[in-house]
């Protein structure tokens, strides 16, 4: 293990107010919460300012690690002993290393962009002020999640996330659709947390701590059964919160939140924490071989499944959903490469929160010129009347399908070759499925962009929702800044992170360096031959389907089962409900049923019982004086009795 | 030369430590001034000082007690020829009587909930009578009410003291005495009130006279009647163990009587209704507070020796006791005859924590005593300010639907039962946490487990009232809440805060009741 984490050194200089990091947006959300409508004027500055703050902080923490040794990059916090209880023993503490100072610029770079966009998107809202607040919020959780030394932090800022995503995704809370999108991520985040908890649990009962650096140290002593199930339960984590196969479905639902939301919290950054999760843990996935593989069966199975539904539906953000969805498992199928795949999958992340982000805001962008409409069949034409979103939103498009030379095509394309890097069968088939993915990505994104940007003007005989004339016009300049940035991130961090090796030597000193495969099962240049032509062809098969004929404005109702299937989401509701939610049922209906006759019959009963002997013995207390005193007597002498009876047995 | 020293000393007055009795003569004193008072005073002037000189002496003596109590010897100081004993266990169990006689006096000095309070204007006048309507009218009351405080709680200070079994005899008169005459004192419902005094009287002499015989039979057993030599006796003797446990037996029913443990409770549900509020807020706080006090310094002092004995006998007692004030106080249908059976299944709790016969279990009992006193005053407070036009509405059906009439009070009220039942954060919860953790360790396991079964049993008809306050429908001619004058919720205020305070940051308070044992 090359792994220099162990020497963490004791934060000093800048880095040792990094509590800052955290408290700047905490702050933020307390005053914006508790001040009320009070705040109501100056809310959405204060909420933006602190984010802001903190990136600027944080850039200045980067740089100045940047400049020190690489066995000097990490560094521990202590704040304060959190749960000093017995034997266990959880300090509150935050640990400054690579791995997280490049997660921390992403959350609060995309995070301030965000603020600043939604500055413009929530100004109808009457409640903006409460938006920023939990916006607040959730950046602060994030950066929880990523800073803390150890796992029982991580799980605080992880339950934190979840939270904030629970109160945004419901944040139409007079749409129904809205209000059970919440509850649907809150209840299937629930299963993936379960997993996570007892991986701490389990970490804490075999070695007993938590703390990353003494879980890292000691972790090979472990029997490898344990070591396992510790990985897999850390992936059901993972799956939960990264919208992962199994776990996948409540993603493209949470798109019922505002898009700025869509774009922070379920692209760029909450999505990608199980990404983060399994990155920070190598020193326990290094360890076992089975883990990884059924880390990449999972990426892989989530990869497709997120490209095939991706290319059925008509809902803008719900493509973009499932292009998430795809997206990271990309990042879990590089992760669980191990050491060969690591610092690609944290590469990908960035470079997808990027143009992710920038793709939703673009959608998001979109959606204000239409009157809200999310139904592509609906759009059409629109490049010639909102050309800044169009041109960033191309950026991002051609970043997402990997065209050469922009940021895509560098992460992705060494995913894809690193999989095939894998010996045998696994080579072919996870470096065969990465493949198709990218040719199905590029198919479903032309569609995207086809059908929103190019063609006939459909909307123009039509009304929207609540009955008015579409008026598409460009956005403001609050949401037009935040996409130019973006599309710029778009374009070139692919290239300046992978240029030289930047990345990958930056974060050696979290993740280990990066190894390359001795043996491809095609030769590299080939794979990266192959990409461009399969997403040529997916860019030529979506011509083909959408963009040489008229779209209809209404959905064919007759297509074929691939089709259908693909627009039931590949049956993974019906999967969840088979698997989690019809025993959940049966469960509580038995519980309810023991409930019902066992447990309330025994209270009941005893109830019932102690009610008749109070009935009973208060017909004793007659209020005559001459029987309380008989009572006394008759206690007195058994008293006495019982005393002598003792005494004398 | 020796010799005649030691003759000299013979001879002289025994040595007083005025210092460290000097609240409790503090309070007889001024009990005696009192008096003074009630005879020379003119009767609309009565009232005024009473309440001065009361509220003087109490503040006196705890500044007394606090100055002696900070450089107090830790052994203990006896005086009086031994007969009393200021150790810290003493001056802990002065400080809780002090403070819960003062929130008492203060409702018994208040006005302003029942205009002229809640005291008879003139005991003489026959209940029933043209007269007695009058009186009940007037705004005067009978002011002997504070002298008889200032005597009972005199009693009380003497009792928790008393190194000797006489002395602890003479001051149960004193502090019942007193007692007999206030619970007959009540403005409204007379005849309840003089039955319950008649009830308590004749039950009380019966105690005492248990009490008494008790005693006979330890001298005749040891040939004195101090606890050390009891305790000596009852080490390394071939005397009769009959008189030993015989008396024992005797005089230990005297006591579990005053402190209403069951079965020998059966005077507190009346007495603890017919009383004036004020009266039963005392007696339920501080006669339990020097009823236990005297227990603990009994059992500890003479009987440590023989516990194999008669543990299991107290064990049987207690659990009574639990079992009657849980299970009888279902059916309550009055609110303070309800607090009097939770007043005995309290008691049952007091006693698993006396028997335990450790260091432990003394704080923690002096501990709960303090807790329960506190509580218990504030819960009457309350209970004296939901009237209608016949007095206090104490019948639980009238309190339906408090909360949406009087949201603090009915707050409060449920705040306060909590903590009757042992809720966390509220000092009712440390309070059985201490003394069942101190009968844990001294291998009473299945004991606890019966009383762990009773605060739940008991926590039942707590929750029934909040219950009833919260979720039912108040009735259309239901009673009114009267606003509290200051006298009042300054008791309230003082005993729900300290529920609180003892509740969140009970350390303090255990560090001074576990500050040093008892000295014999």
């Amino acid at each position: 293990m090359t792994n220099l984490a162990a020497d963490a050194q004791g934060a000093t200089g800048l880095a040792g107010s990094a509590w800052l990091l955290l408290a700047l947006p905490t702050l933020g959300a307390i005053v914006l919460l508790v001040g009320g409508r009070r705040t109501n004027k100056w809310g959405h500055i204060l909420g933006s300012a602190t984010v802001l703050g903190t990136f600027v902080y944080g850039l200045a923490l980067f740089f100045s690690t940047t400049g020190l040794d690489a066995y000097k990059r990490t560094q521990e916090l202590h704040l304060f002993a959190w749960i000093p209880v017995n034997a266990l023993k959880v300090d509150f503490g935050l640990r400054l290393d690579p791995l997280s100072l490049t997660f921390v610029l992403l959350i609060t770079g995309v995070g301030a962009l965000i603020h600043i966009y939604s500055v413009g998107y929530m100004s109808h809202d009457r409640d903006r002020r409460r938006f920023f607040a939990y916006l607040n919020l959730f950046v602060a959780a994030m950066l929880l999640l990523v800073l803390g030394n150890g796992f029982v932090t991580l799980y605080f800022g992880w339950e934190g996330v979840g939270l904030a995503s629970y109160l945004l995704i419901g944040w139409y809370q007079d749409r129904p659709s809205a209000a059970t999108a919440a509850k649907k991520a809150f209840l299937m985040n629930r299963v993936g947390d379960l997993g996570l908890a007892v991986a701490i649990f389990l970490m804490f009962a075999n070695l007993g701590t938590t703390q990353y650096s003494e879980v890292f140290a000691k972790i090979g002593t472990l029997p490898s059964g344990t070591i396992l199930a510790i990985t897999l339960l850390l992936l059901l984590g993972a799956c939960g919160k990264s919208g992962q196969f199994p776990l996948q479905s409540w993603l493209p639902d949470a798109m019922e939140g505002p898009t700025p939301v869509s774009a922070l919290i379920h692209a760029a950054t909450m999505v990608t924490a199980g990404v983060y999760l399994i990155a920070r843990s190598n020193p326990i996935y290094d360890l076992t071989g089975d883990g990884r593989l059924i880390v990449t069966i999972i990426g892989t199975v989530t990869l497709l499944i997120g490209c095939i539904v991706g290319c059925a539906y008509d809902d803008i953000k719900k493509v973009l959903a499932y292009s998430t969805v795809s997206q990271i498992g990309y990042m879990i199928l590089a992760v669980g490469l191990g050491p060969f795949g690591y610092a690609l999958g944290i590469m990908h992340l960035l470079t997808h929160g990027f143009f992710k982000a920038g793709l939703f805001l673009g959608a998001g962008s979109v959606m204000h010129g239409m009157n809200d409409e999310v139904d592509m069949r609906k759009f059409g034409g629109l490049w010639r009347l909102m050309p800044i979103t169009f041109v960033t939103f191309g950026l991002g498009y051609l970043a997402l399908i990997g065209f050469p030379g922009l940021s895509g095509y560098f992460s992705k394309d060494a995913i894809i070759e690193a999989a095939f890097g894998q010996e045998g069968w696994r080579g072919w088939a996870f470096g065969g499925a990465a493949l198709l993915g990218a040719g199905l990505t590029a198919f479903y994104m032309t569609r995207l962009v086809l059908m929103t940007f190019f063609g006939e003007k459909r909307w123009k005989d039509l009304k929207s929702a609540d009955g008015k004339d579409f008026h598409p016009h460009e956005s403001p300049k609050s949401m037009t800044i935040p996409m130019i940035i973006l599309a710029i991130g778009s374009v070139g961090a692919g290239a300046f992170l992978s240029v030289g090796n930047r990345l990958v030597d930056w974060l050696e000193p979290s993740l280990g360096g990066l190894k390359e495969s001795e043996h491809f099962v095609i030769p590299k240049g080939t794979v990266t031959i192959l990409t461009i032509v399969l997403m040529l062809l997916g860019v030529g098969a979506a011509w083909l389907f959408v963009g040489r004929k008229p779209v209809p404005v209404t959905r064919p109702a007759r297509v074929s089962f691939p089709v259908r299937a693909a627009r039931a989401d590949l049956y993974g509701n019906a999967l969840n409900e088979a698997l989690f939610a019809r025993p959940g049922t049966w469960l509580t209906r038995a519980l309810v049923f023991v409930d019902n006759k066992g447990v309330d019959g025994v209270v009941n009963g005893l109830a019932a019982m102690l009610g008749g002997t109070s009935g009973r013995l208060r017909r004793a207390q007659t209020g005559f004086v001459r029987s309380y005193a008989l009572s006394m007597l008759g206690g007195s002498i058994l008293v006495v009795a019982a005393l002598l009876a003792v005494r004398f047995s | 030369m020796s010799g005649f020293f030691s003759q000299a000393q013979q001879l002289q007055a025994p040595d007083v430590a005025y210092q460290a009795v000097l609240p409790m003569l503090l309070v007889l004193g001024a009990a005696c001034v009192s008096v003074l008072f009630e005879a020379f005073l003119p009767r609309e002037r009565r009232w005024g000082w009473q309440v001065a000189l009361t509220v003087v002496t109490l503040a006196g003596a705890a500044i007394s007690l606090i100055v002696y109590g900070n450089d107090a010897p830790k052994a203990g100081v006896k005086t009086f020829s031994d007969v009393l004993t200021i150790d810290r266990p003493t001056l802990f169990l002065w400080g809780t009587l002090l403070l819960l006689a003062f929130g008492a006096v203060l409702l018994i000095a208040d006005r302003s909930v029942e205009p002229g309070g809640a005291f008879v204007a003139q005991a003489a006048i026959r209940p029933g009578t043209l007269q007695d309507r009058v009186q009940a009218a007037k705004v005067g009351m009978q002011t002997e009410v504070f002298p008889l405080t200032l005597f009972a709680l005199g009693g009380m200070m003497v009792f928790c003291a008393a190194n000797d079994l006489l002395t602890m005899f003479v001051a149960l008169e004193v502090l019942s005495l007193p007692l007999y005459l206030m619970a007959g004192l009540a403005r409204r419902r007379r005849l309840l009130s003089q039955e319950a005094a008649v009830k308590y009287f004749l039950l009380g002499a019966f105690a005492s006279a248990f009490f008494l015989y008790g005693i006979a039979l330890l001298y005749g057993y040891a040939g004195s009647v101090k606890l050390a030599d009891i305790a000596t006796a009852a080490a390394g003797t071939n005397r009769s163990d009959t008189l030993l446990f015989a008396g024992m037996g005797l005089l230990v029913v005297g006591l579990l009587f005053k402190a209403s443990v069951g079965p020998f409770h059966t005077w507190t549900p009346d007495v603890y209704q017919g009383s004036p509020t004020p009266v039963t807020a005392f007696m339920a706080a501080c006669t339990k507070v020097a009823a236990f006090g005297g227990i603990l310094r009994v059992l500890m002092g003479a009987f440590a020796s023989t516990n194999w004995e008669w543990r299991g006998v107290l064990w049987g007692v207690a659990i009574a006791s639990m079992a009657i004030g849980a299970v009888l106080g279902l059916t309550q249908t009055d609110v303070k005859r309800m607090i009097a059976y939770s007043s005995v299944a309290h008691a049952g709790f007091l006693l698993v924590g006396s028997i335990a016969l450790t260091s432990k279990g003394v704080s923690g009992t002096l501990f709960y005593l303090l807790a329960y006193g506190l509580t218990t005053v504030a819960t009457f407070g309350i209970v004296s300010l939901v009237r209608d036009a016949d007095g206090e509405a104490s019948h639980l059906s009238q309190w339906a639907g408090l909360a949406k009439r009087s949201p603090i009070v009915a707050g409060v009220f449920t705040f306060l039962l909590l903590a009757l039942a042992g809720i966390p954060l509220t000092s009712g919860f440390v309070g059985k946490f201490v003394v069942f953790s101190a009968a844990l360790q001294s291998g009473m396991a299945p004991l606890v487990v019966v009383a762990l079964v009773f605060s739940a049993v008991a926590a039942f008809f707590y929750l029934r009232v909040i219950v009833l306050m919260y979720f039912s429908e108040p009735a259309a001619d239901g009673p009114t809440v009267t606003v509290p004058g200051a006298f009042t919720t300054m008791a309230i205020t003082i005993g729900a805060l300290a529920t609180l305070v003892l509740g969140v940051f009970p350390s303090f308070a255990l560090d001074w009741a576990g500050a040093g044992g008892f000295t014999f």
